[in-house]
């Protein structure tokens, strides 16, 4: 027994320094893997408090392009009003009764929420976005989020009035993504390299692709509404080996002028998440 | 100015400048990431207690870690160097003159190639555990090798420029305590 308390005391700087380097090590897998790290909703807290005085300095930079893109996006938006558009035939009559619409029961699945971008890398390996709106506001894990110009990433930590958002850019991430002249799905993923490009799997060979075509958010995505941009196709490379092509895809957001982006609920994803897991634990 | 109160505000100010400037840095290349924070722990004086020295190195790893979001990552790298300098400081510094006369290390205490070596030894072991530990998650040998290389040259120079800019004077350890 004495000769264990002397072997700790000669050799406590090496064991405190053993105990350190674990310490680190099980919170960097712990966290690569769930996203859930030791203290994490107060440091975000902290660290949110700090980016968001530096990005009150570094928005006045790119104040100019931030209006552009929300002013091409209220002309998108402008184009969609219904005052635009004509009924052909001014004989016919369009009658929409506004009883059966309701009765057959159309609810809202996508709601927007907007949040201000106050951290945000493009240099790393694991690229995170820090927005300011958390779970006071009603932000929750697994939202998706999305610019004006595409989508962006989804929600993976969530503090009082801070969230952490994984970007596209991130090793780990994967959305579903499907062409938008056929309805070929496929999955993005990014390879670590250039932080303008992601990567489209596993497309079919049999689908017609032609560079400059746009590619959407597919109907399979549990987090991010349907048919939204993700950017378009810059090159084709198809492997002989098996039957899919990898397609090298522009990304349509700009990430290194993030500014403002929107939060997108979908009301029934925790419905659709829980039978996704149920019907994986009966394959298993 | 006490040594404590020079190094919280050293902290402070690695911390900052390695996640709103250099880390901001428009990429020279997509791998390259300028490090400088660890410089902090090069700089703490010699008499330092070596646990304290350790855990200070885990907390300025830590608190940039939670602003990259890679909880562990930078804190296991500084962890490391901070228990490795008091060694490499041993073998390098003649026992009876230096580490009795001066407080911490710098050109002027240690003298140049000592110094040097001293850096660039421990800049090297810093970058060196940090991209293995991001290779165990992803990555190739050949991204590993030109990463390492990389960011420890660019590192060096930023050392180098935060020398000449920022000149220490090799204070005496006898006036400060």
């Amino acid at each position: 027994m004495k000769n264990i308390f002397i072997f700790i005391r000669r050799n406590f700087n090496f064991l405190c320094f053993i105990v350190l380097q674990v310490l680190c090590i099980t919170m960097l897998t712990r966290y690569s893997k769930t996203h859930e790290a030791f203290f994490a909703s107060a440091a975000n807290e902290i660290t949110g408090k700090i980016n968001k005085q530096y990005s009150g300095f570094s928005s006045y930079f790119t104040l100019k392009e931030t209006n552009r893109q929300l002013a091409e996006e209220n002309a998108r938006l402008r184009n969609m009003l219904k005052n635009n558009f004509v009924a052909p035939d001014s004989s016919r009559k369009f009658v929409t009764d506004s009883l059966t619409k309701d009765s057959t029961g159309r609810y809202r699945k996508f709601t927007f929420l907007l949040a201000e971008v106050v951290g945000n890398t493009v240099t790393s390996q694991t690229n995170y976005l820090m927005l300011e709106r958390g779970s006071l506001q009603g932000v929750k894990k697994g939202m998706s989020v999305v610019s004006p110009q595409g989508i962006v990433g989804v929600v993976v930590t969530v503090s009082d009035n801070y969230s952490t958002v994984m970007s596209l850019l991130h090793r780990n991430s994967k959305v579903s993504a499907m062409l938008k002249k056929d309805k070929n799905a496929g999955s993005i993923d990014w390879d670590g390299s250039d932080p303008s490009y992601l990567t489209l799997k596993n497309i079919s060979k049999s689908a017609k692709v032609a560079k400059g075509d746009t590619v959407l958010t597919s109907t399979y995505s549990a987090n991010f509404p349907p048919n939204l941009p993700i950017g378009t196709v810059a090159g084709i490379s198809s492997d002989p080996a098996s039957n899919f092509y990898t397609l090298k895809i522009k990304t349509a957001t700009d990430f290194f002028t993030l500014q403002y982006v929107y939060i997108v609920e979908n009301s029934r994803y925790a419905e659709q998440a829980r039978l996704e897991s149920m019907s994986q634990k009966t394959n298993d | 100015m006490t040594n404590l109160i020079r190094n919280i505000i050293r902290f402070i100010f690695f911390l900052l400048l390695q996640v709103f400037v250099l880390n901001k840095v428009p990429p020279l290349h997509q791998h390259i990431v300028p490090y400088l924070y660890f410089l902090f722990i090069l700089w703490m004086p010699f008499n330092m207690n070596r646990l304290v020295l350790l855990l200070a190195g885990f907390a300025m790893g830590l608190s940039l870690d939670y602003f990259t979001n890679s909880p562990g990552l930078h804190a296991a790298a500084c962890t490391l160097i901070a228990y490795l300098r008091p060694f490499l400081l041993n073998l390098l510094i003649p026992q009876d003159t230096t580490e009795s006369s001066y407080a911490e290390p710098s050109i002027k205490s240690m003298g140049w190639a000592p110094y040097s070596l001293y850096i660039i030894l421990l800049t090297f072991i810093h970058h060196f555990y940090l991209v293995l530990l991001e290779l165990l998650h992803y990555g190739n040998f050949w991204y590993f090798l030109g990463k390492v290389t990389s960011i420890t040259v660019i590192s060096v120079l930023l050392i180098a420029i935060t020398e000449i800019l920022f000149f220490r004077k090799g204070r005496h350890k006898t006036n400060t305590a």
